[in-house]
């Protein structure tokens, strides 16, 4: 799976794009990992921007929960945004709106980072 | 096979309502007909027809047991909860005199699927057959053990009806009594069993006290296999899967999102939460209910799964 992703100061913020299904969890894991490995290795943060998400399956929500936990266990944050609606509904009823930090925009996850993230976020300007 | 019928739907642990819940029942209820006529039956019934299941009954309390009623003369049953009590009272005040016999098909032999047996009244009646099924070598000895002194007053001496146990072999088809019987091996502590019961162009599902490990494809190909093309899938929903795969990760139990994303798979006909978690009140299952068939209806492919959640004295028409 491809994942669009740059680097803001200590924060990765990372797009995935399309469905993350039973078939496609395992990729979506193996392109998350290293975005986890260089969140980490700065001790920051993980923004996925899910706005191109259209579907998330129960294998799928448990690749984020692992992620989730290595961010945990090394001091840095993952920070689930922009959830389509049919995604977020299925955050409600999988209860993982309650143990993933999720926000209602990419702006917002940003605002909840490191001071050196929303600095330099704001004067690139929020698009990508 | 013609029907199930629910005796025990509620995990781990029997519960009743309380006089404070059934107040709250009653004053909701009460607040729904203000202004609205209740002066005819048919009034009467058409606001009891307009409140939620919560307010105008409740799932129930009894542990696991269900029955199948598959148009023949004996009785199949899967578990030995406490509901296991009241189905032995409604099959005897149906016997008329007759002998009757009754097929039980055991999950597992964990406290809240066995703890039935000793207030289950066929079983003391002579001339009667009761014949236990299950795929754990300890499937007699867990039984009697439950009997034995300190833990019951009577052991299995009491018993007038004959006991037999009928050790299973998992994946193999048993003809029983006109119905193919297949068990498979479940993630459970101690192990469960799923039975598959085929009958009459029929197939029902009875698959409780199973956790499915996300990260295995070919675990949720066996489970899909197994539960392919069933008429109706009884399913062990006791947590959400956020908490079914942290805080009680390898506890032994699933959820309602498995539980649509396998059927779906399968080709399933209809979805039944089962083994409900005890802590639950009558509207936290019905918002699980509710938020359930929506999942179904936003993840729905060609054809269109039905979502139940199971309570006890439900019967399912197949």
């Amino acid at each position: 799976m491809q994942i669009a992703t740059r680097q803001v100061a200590d924060t990765v913020i990372a797009a995935p794009v399309g469905r993350i299904d039973h078939q496609s969890a395992a990729p979506f894991e193996a392109a998350l990992t290293p975005l986890v490995a260089a969140a980490v290795a700065e001790r920051g943060s993980l923004v996925l921007d899910f706005s191109g998400i259209d579907y998330i399956s129960s294998v799928g929500l448990r690749v984020l929960m692992i992620a989730a936990k290595q961010m945990r266990a090394n001091e840095g944050r993952l920070f689930v945004a922009a959830l389509q609606s049919v995604v977020a509904e299925i955050f409600a009823i999988s209860r993982f709106d309650r143990i993933l930090t999720v926000t209602a925009t990419v702006d917002d996850a940003i605002a909840l980072c490191s001071p050196a993230t929303l600095a330099q976020y704001r004067s690139a300007g929020a698009a990508p | 096979m013609k029907a199930v019928r629910f005796w025990g739907t509620r995990g781990s642990l029997p519960v009743a309502l309380t006089a404070a819940d059934v107040r709250t029942k009653l004053r909701a209820g009460l607040r729904a007909a203000r202004g609205r006529s209740i002066a005819s039956e048919p009034d009467l019934e058409a606001v009891l027809a307009s409140l939620p299941f919560s307010v105008a009954g409740t799932y129930g309390g009894h542990s696991s047991c269900v029955q199948l009623e598959t148009g023949g003369p004996d009785y199949f049953i899967c578990d030995m909860g406490s509901g296991l009590r009241p189905f032995g009272q409604a099959a005897t005040a149906r016997r008329n005199g007759a002998a009757q016999t009754f097929h039980i098909f055991m999950s597992h032999l964990h406290w809240d699927h066995i703890m039935g047996l000793p207030f289950f009244v066929p079983a003391f009646i002579p001339g009667n057959r009761v014949v236990i099924y299950g795929c754990h070598e300890e499937l007699e000895s867990a039984l009697r053990r439950q009997q034995d002194r300190p833990s019951f007053p009577v052991d299995f001496s009491i018993f007038g009806a004959k006991l037999e146990f009928v050790r299973l072999e998992p994946g193999r088809t048993y003809e029983i009594a006109g119905v193919a019987v297949t068990s498979m091996l479940q993630r459970h502590a101690g192990d469960s069993y799923g039975y598959r019961f085929e009958a009459q162009g029929k197939v029902v599902v009875y698959s409780t006290d199973s956790e499915h490990p996300l990260a295995q494809a070919e675990h949720a190909e066996r489970f899909v296999r197994f539960f392919g093309d069933a008429d109706l899938v009884i399913f062990d929903a006791m947590y959400s899967l956020a908490d079914a795969i942290s805080v009680k990760a390898d506890w032994g139990h699933s959820s309602n999102i498995v539980g649509v994303e396998l059927c779906q798979m399968a080709g399933v006909r209809h979805l039944c939460l089962f083994h409900h978690e005890p802590v639950f009140d009558d509207a936290a299952i019905d918002a699980v209910l509710a938020e359930t068939r929506r999942l179904e209806e936003i993840t729905r492919g060609v054809t269109r799964l039905n979502v139940s959640a199971a309570f006890d004295g439900m019967e399912i028409a197949l």
